[in-house]
């Protein structure tokens, strides 16, 4: 197929680079977007189309600080975010160089105007074409966000939160939102796939909706005495009948207390979690999907003769930056690199294909030898962070990386060293890994279990606990606010793999 | 299919809203950070933002989470020394300090740190003070500036082209650009002249030479008489208006009756009297005078840090002052100010001399003396011999002050006529 990344350059002769010297210009950033949409489109990467939009670098911290959010509804939070960053970019702890990129087709993608010739090519390839195509192609962005309806209904959340400010206070906004964004991560529907979002149909929708839901909960919290027969019978089945993993959802439909504005907002945070739950489950398949395409469009470049010397030696100095995996005894290191970890996952993928050892062939027989291209794009197209590395995590890689695992069990009063880069423990720290990636492990499996619908109300949430793992000091703090939206006493227990649940903590209203 | 914008033009001021959001909900935090930060801060010392830093936890946005115990399964790059089934000790720290992500250390994370601009900070200062916003905005207000004019720019609007100076440019332009043709021109001329005399006018060679001479010319009519780059504008920048200087004396008790609280109220006090002058001077010097028995000029370190014990005589810090003017600050060429703050007391045979250097030496002198009592339970001597010189003098005028609230009323009954 292609010739090897680290051939030579071609002869001098016959090199014609884009530009010399690191300014850019508009004429300049077409052009280099030209030529990388060209080789792009020679790897089959299918993408939005793209929007590349200059901006200064104090409306990149404006981007950072909403989050990602093109458009954004007011709240403290944001403007919290937005001090630190000022603050670190203006200590220049942090160079916001690297690249922002919007899940919307239009795909938008931020150049930052004080970057180099070479960075804004860089971004160019990671943004617009990398996440661009991984956003586009994946499964998971595929199911559950919707790139054509979200800056839509984005414009509609902003509004419409607006307008319930006017109505009824910030402040009282305001600690919905709170409350709403504390409880984001229990948002997300795992496994039903969402509607559609559309401006258009919301706006209509929503007063509609306003309606009914207030008749659905009235009806369950209806205070008429009902028959004595049907009474008994209401009284045995449990509510819910089956616990629910979608806290926010739950709380939309049936929290008693609510207005059909509150609703309605805990709705548009729900939505938007929902809309970032997928890159939370892809950070390492994206980020390295990216960088590896960053790495070989400009490589290619290169060996086409469009790109100086020069060009390559500040690229590969920025790149080597973000792929760096300090050891874990390092000062620098703060957990695994998802650019690193999925660039040298990526990378090892093509060189399984295209150069497989005897050992790849014994742990991927299907892969070695095949068609690189259509490997990888199969791969990020069908997996998550997850289910990628318990796929893909070769015994190479392993080694490469020095991966070992650990076991902290706190009945222990030492750590044990349960697997490392060797035959025996490939196995096992891959599994480990993966499993580190399931957010499911990582954060605590709380549902809604049951609600005392002819007593107090009070709601009961189940954590249930997996490894004898407690919750944490903000269990308290967090259950005020579920409270808050539900109106009513809160209380959580948690359940251990025996199946004995013992009470965590209360919040009485 | 792809589209390439260019956004810098665009608003840029996205987050203003959320920060403000952000400031108005930890204001009891951030104004008690502003309230320090005062007090570490000079008395003119008001023209610029602040850093205020508060701890992270207040404004932490909690999630559930997993606390410390229970079993964990973590893998990290990078091993050197393990083999499976090695046993090693749980790194510093505790049960939760690696894994998960955890970064080695917390340092820099217990305290927000952000920048308030100079307006916000004021903003703050006077919410302490209790200021109705009209006077914070004369207070916080910017000094004017006219416009002077600074030489010539080659960028401007049209309104101030100036003629005379792109005349002068066109003319050297063309000069230069006309020198080279004008000298071939000159050297052909010489050249047909030289012909003709030799006879030869009507050959092939004058012939060529008088059409080399009609290109020349019409090469130099070409060169524009006037071009765009030659064309000068009038530059104008803004220069503060200059106007006249004021001195202020800060006269200080530092007896042992005056504790850190109301020394304190007392700096705030001077701080907003200097505020006050800035508002409408352009250069003030401040004069820090502290007495007890004798009186003696300091710095601000001093004049606010150190504490002596024993009596007051009041008249020693007056004298001083009259001293300094006549030294240093001629009436003449200064306004002059001068606030004095202290608990009232004073010796018995001292207050009677203290009126009488007022009214006869001091207050010709001086614009405006403000006296302010801070905390004082009964009025005492002092304060009755400064009655009667309130009644002989407009320029003098006396408040006392309870607490910190107090300060702002206080300060305007003493200003109403120059703040009205």
């Amino acid at each position: 197929m292609e010739p090897e990344m680290e051939s030579a350059a071609p002869p001098d002769a016959q090199r014609q680079p884009l530009s010399e010297g690191s300014e850019w210009t508009f004429e300049l950033l077409e052009r280099y977007d030209r030529e990388i949409a060209r080789v792009a489109a020679h790897y089959g990467l299918d993408t939005y189309p793209n929007q590349i939009e200059v901006i200064t670098s104090e409306q990149m911290i404006d981007a950072y600080s909403s989050v990602g959010m093109p458009v954004g509804y007011h709240h403290w939070s944001y403007g919290k975010q937005f001090l630190s960053t000022q603050k670190s970019y203006q200590r220049g702890q942090m160079g916001l160089a690297y690249e922002i990129v919007i899940n919307s087709s239009p795909c938008i993608a931020y150049l930052m105007e004080e970057n180099t010739m070479t960075m804004q090519a860089l971004v160019i390839a990671h943004a617009a074409y990398g996440h661009n195509s991984f956003f586009k192609g994946n499964y998971l962005f595929r199911t559950w966000t919707d790139a054509e309806g979200i800056l839509d209904y984005l414009v509609f959340a902003r509004n419409f939160i607006a307008e319930c400010e006017q109505r009824h206070g910030e402040v009282a906004v305001e600690e919905l939102l709170d409350s709403c964004h504390a409880l984001m991560n229990l948002g997300v529907d795992r496994y039903k796939r969402p509607a559609k979002l559309s401006m258009v149909k919301e706006q209509a929708r929503q007063l509609e909706r306003e309606a009914y839901l207030q008749s659905q909960v009235n009806d369950l919290w209806r205070t008429l005495p009902t028959r004595q027969a049907v009474g008994q019978q209401a009284r045995a089945a449990r509510f819910p009948s089956e616990p629910q993993e979608n806290l926010l959802y739950f709380i939309e439909k049936n929290a008693p207390r609510l207005a059909p504005w509150q609703r309605e907002i805990v709705r548009i945070v729900r939505k938007i979690a929902q809309y970032f739950y997928p890159q939370r489950q892809t950070q390492v398949m994206n980020e390295g999907w990216a960088t590896f395409w960053h790495y070989t469009l400009l490589n290619h470049l290169y060996e086409e003769g469009k790109l100086t010397d020069g060009f390559m030696m500040e690229f590969l100095q920025s790149h080597t930056n973000v792929v760096y995996q300090p050891p874990f005894n390092s000062r620098f290191y703060s957990g695994i690199n998802p650019y690193a970890l999925g660039f040298s996952m990526f990378q090892d993928l093509r060189r399984i294909c295209e150069h497989p050892t005897e050992e790849d062939r014994r742990w991927f027989p299907d892969l070695a030898g095949s068609d690189w291209v259509k490997s990888l794009d199969f791969a990020m197209r069908n997996f998550k962070d997850e289910s990628f590395v318990a796929q893909y995590l070769s015994p190479k890689l392993i080694r490469d990386l020095k991966l070992f695992a650990l076991v902290d069990d706190d009945q222990e009063d030492k750590l044990e060293v349960t697997a490392i880069h060797d035959d025996a423990g490939y196995r096992t720290v891959r599994q480990l890994l993966a499993e580190h990636y399931n957010l499911g492990n990582r954060e605590p499996n709380i549902q809604v279990y049951e609600v005392d619908v002819f007593g107090d109300r009070s709601l009961t949430l189940r954590h249930f606990m997996h490894d004898r793992r407690p919750l944490g000091e903000s269990t308290p703090e967090m259950l005020r606010h579920v409270a808050r939206l539900w109106g009513y006493t809160v209380k959580i227990e948690s359940v251990d793999q025996d199946g004995e649940s013992q009470m965590t903590a209360v919040s009485e209203v | 299919m792809n589209r390439l914008v260019d956004r810098r033009l665009s608003g840029k001021n996205r987050s203003a809203v959320n920060r403000q959001r952000f400031l108005r909900r930890f204001k009891t935090q951030i104004r008690k950070a502003a309230a320090e930060a005062v007090s570490g801060r000079k008395v003119a010392d008001l023209e610029r933002g602040e850093k205020i830093s508060i701890p992270s936890k207040d404004l932490s946005e909690p999630i559930f989470h997993h606390g410390p115990g229970g079993r964990r399964n973590i893998v990290l790059p990078g091993n050197r020394e393990f083999v499976s089934g090695d046993r090693i000790d749980r790194p510093e720290g505790g049960g939760g300090g690696k894994g998960g992500g955890g970064s080695p250390d917390g340092e820099g994370m217990d305290e927000f740190v952000f920048e308030l601009s100079k307006e916000e900070f004021m903003d703050y200062f006077f919410q302490d003070l209790a200021l109705p916003d009209l006077v914070k905005k004369q207070l916080a207000a910017v000094p004017e500036v006219k416009r002077a004019r600074a030489g010539f720019v080659s960028q401007g609007n049209p309104s101030s082209l100036h003629v005379v100076r792109s005349m002068k440019q066109a003319i050297g332009r063309r000069m230069a650009m006309a020198a080279g043709p004008r000298d071939a021109l000159r050297e052909a001329e010489e050249a047909l002249e030289a012909l003709v005399t030799q006879g030869l006018g009507a050959s092939a060679e004058a012939d060529e030479l008088r059409e080399e001479i009609e290109a020349l010319k019409s090469r130099i009519a070409a060169v524009p008489f006037i071009d765009t780059w030659d064309l000068r504008y009038a530059n104008r920048v803004d220069q503060p208006t200059p106007s006249s200087q004021a001195v202020m004396f800060c006269l200080l008790d530092v007896s042992g009756s005056m504790d850190e609280d109301r020394k304190n109220i007392a700096k705030r006090f001077f701080m907003l009297l200097y505020l006050f002058l800035t508002k409408s001077y352009e250069r003030i010097d401040v004069v820090f005078i502290r007495h007890h028995t004798v009186a003696k000029e300091v710095d601000e370190e001093e004049f606010f840090a150190s504490r002596e014990s024993g009596g007051t005589v009041v008249s020693s810090a007056l004298e001083l002052m009259k001293d300094i003017i006549l030294e240093r600050y001629p009436s003449a060429n200064w306004n002059i100010y001068a606030a004095q703050a202290s608990d009232g007391d004073n010796w018995e045979d001292d207050s009677p001399r203290c009126r009488e250097l007022l009214i006869q030496s001091i207050l010709p002198l001086t614009q405006y003396f403000a006296y302010v009592e801070i905390e004082a339970e009964e009025p005492q001597s002092l304060w009755h011999e400064y009655t009667r010189v309130k009644a002989a003098s407009p320029r003098f005028a006396m408040q006392r002050i309870l607490t910190l609230e107090d300060i702002y009323p206080v300060f305007r009954e003493l200003f109403r006529k120059k703040v009205a």
